[in-house]
């Protein structure tokens, strides 16, 4: 049974269909890079799964719950967490504050008005910050982080969650090329409790970490299958070939 | 004058006293509470200095400090824009009025908690109005929602009988506590003084903790933490409910320290006038809001006293420089940014033990 499913998802701004009927499956523990062209809604879609906008008409189901028309907190309860494509760090609280905002979003008031949930926290703060390379720089501002750096803090925050299933917008937008390979290394092992669903440029960073790719195509799924079959496929390539 | 003026206005010599502020990081936090003892010591022994009718004075400026407190918690911490923060002020007030002159009650013990519920429950109503629906509201609409929440009540209160029209509700009792009558002087200023010093210590506990962090977030980025699963308007509405009722605390021992209540007190130029205070001491650190309030009516004191016809243009004239300069306030001169902005994580001990 799938972790995601999202049918028929339109969304039109005024006379603009971003999104015309868009579909997406996606498995537990799945990598699922969402492909296509500029302006093909891989955007719109991502945030219609997060609730950031709320699609025209077509329906996402989560974990067999109709979440549709739940709002971004009450899906990222849920168990559905999303990084922002435009990097959405707090920049003059400090990496560890940054990452302990995240982690206590459930928290009841009265445990963060008498900051029950603080000592409680310490580990698991630390730890994301060691596996995202981040911890010698745990009490600095956020805004003397490297463009790359933020991108991994970001990423940390969305993953501190707890998320069954993480939504990367353009996680490598502006890396260096040992910046995206070290990105792919550290989202390898959240496979074991998160499913990801990643909007991408760099189609070899897609081809290495995804199980799975959906083509979108003009707010339309052009392809969806397994990477081999995607790469074999002769429309695929050739809306690649148009834009080229 | 000027023996007078350090007593209202204690922060000058701190200010002098303070290094340079490129170096506040090095402290680590130590800054910070160097200046608040400090102060607080200042006002401790001013009125064994001061002259009553400056004791006076001085009350009602720790009065108005109770007041930018209130207003610096929701904008300073939470970003939102209260720009009828003299709502719940006046609301309070006029309502402590009421009980004085209809009912003859005028035991603090009743009249403190009345006031700083009808500011509290006030805050309620409003922010539900305002920040509750189904979609974080602008910051335009927020802003403008209290401004013209403050203007009505003004003129309601303008047009009402009941309410005394213009003139408001003069020659209220004075405040009692058990068979003590409360009259303008050392006594009341050291009343208001402890009750500041308590809901300070209060508002400090509540910003420094998880809830602040979470407020913190709010103010930097509310759509970010909506992701993360807060429910961001609540957080909202309960921080300017809280708000709401320091106002009303603030605006009852105002009441019945001035004697009486007119419809400024409800009105934009009270609202305005605290979100001056808070702009010039520096928004989002407690004790800037206490410094601002303390300078803007320390300076308005001396110079309505020295420059008798254009005293208010000096002083415009300084509160703009300082927010052209010192867009962060007078505060920034002292604290640095990681010292305004805070750690919420482990104390300083637990910070050098996780860095090593």
């Amino acid at each position: 049974m799938p972790l995601l499913e999202a049918a028929g998802i339109s969304k039109v701004f005024g006379k603009l269909t971003a999104l015309d009927g868009a579909a997406l499956t996606v498995g537990e523990g799945e990598f699922h890079g969402l492909i296509g062209p500029n302006g093909s809604g891989k955007s719109t879609l991502m945030k219609c799964l997060a609730g950031a906008l709320m699609p025209t008409q077509g329906r996402v189901k989560f974990i067999n719950t109709d979440v549709t028309s739940l709002t971004p907190p009450e899906r990222a309860r849920a168990g559905i967490s999303l990084k922002f494509q435009i990097t959405a760090v707090l920049p003059t609280l400090t990496l560890y504050d940054n990452i302990l905002l995240a982690l206590q979003a459930r928290s009841s008031l009265l445990d963060l008005a008498f900051s029950r949930t603080r000592g409680r926290l310490h580990e698991q703060v630390m730890t994301m910050l060691l596996q995202f390379r981040l911890a010698d720089r745990a009490f600095d501002a956020a805004a003397t982080l490297s463009h790359g750096q933020q991108q991994w803090l970001e990423i940390a925050m969305a993953l501190a969650c707890r998320p069954r299933l993480l939504l990367l917008d353009e996680p490598t937008g502006g890396m260096s090329l040992e910046e995206r390979r070290v990105t792919g290394e550290l989202l390898l092992p959240i496979k074991q409790h998160c499913s990801l669903v990643i909007v991408e440029h760099d189609l070899d960073f897609i081809r290495d970490i995804c199980d799975r790719l959906t083509v979108l195509d003009q707010g339309k799924v052009l392809a969806s299958g397994t990477v081999a079959e995607i790469q074999a496929n002769r429309s695929v390539q050739e809306i690649y070939l148009r834009r080229a | 004058m000027s023996s007078t003026g350090t007593g209202i206005q204690p922060t000058p010599s701190v200010l002098e006293a303070a290094p340079s502020p490129v170096k506040a990081s090095a402290f680590l936090g130590r800054r910070l509470p160097s200046l608040e003892l400090a102060l607080l010591i200042a006002a401790l022994i001013a009125p064994l200095f001061l002259r009553d009718y400056i004791t006076v004075y001085a009350t009602r400026v720790l009065i108005l400090c109770l007041f930018a407190l209130s207003f610096d918690l929701v904008w300073g911490y939470a970003g939102i824009l209260s720009l009828g923060q003299s709502l719940f002020f006046g609301m309070a007030g006029y309502a402590v009025a009421l009980l004085s002159r209809d009912f003859g009650v005028g035991s603090i013990f009743a009249v403190l908690p009345v006031g700083t519920l009808v500011g509290f429950v006030a805050a309620l109503l409003l922010a539900g109005f305002l920040l509750l629906g189904r979609h974080p509201s602008s910051v335009v609409f927020v802003s403008l929602g209290t401004m013209t929440g403050a203007y009505a009540a003004d003129r309601l209160a303008r047009g009402s009988q009941y309410l005394g029209g213009q003139n408001g509700i003069p020659s209220i009792q004075p405040m009692t506590i058990g068979a003590h009558e409360l009259n303008e002087g050392p006594g009341f200023y050291y009343l208001v003084l402890a009750i500041l010093v308590l809901i300070y210590l209060l508002s400090r506990f509540l910003v420094r903790s998880q809830f602040g962090l979470a407020l913190a977030g709010l103010r930097e980025n509310e759509q970010r933490i909506a992701f993360f699963g807060y429910k961001a308007q609540h957080l909202k509405a309960i921080i300017f409910a809280i708000s709401g009722a320091i106002a009303g605390t603030a605006g009852s021992l105002y009441a019945f320290h001035e004697g009486f209540v007119w419809t400024n007190m409800l009105g934009v130029v009270m609202s305005t006038q605290v979100v001056l205070y808070v702009l010039f001491g520096g928004s989002g650190t407690l004790i800037g809001a206490v410094i601002g309030t303390a300078i803007v009516e320390g300076l308005s004191f001396w110079l309505s006293d020295n420059y008798r016809d254009i005293w208010p243009i000096i002083l415009g004239v300084l509160l703009l420089l300082v927010i052209l300069f010192r867009p962060l306030g007078l505060i920034s001169l002292v604290l640095g940014e990681r010292e305004r902005v805070g750690y919420f994580g482990p104390s300083l001990k637990g910070r050098r033990n996780a860095a090593s």
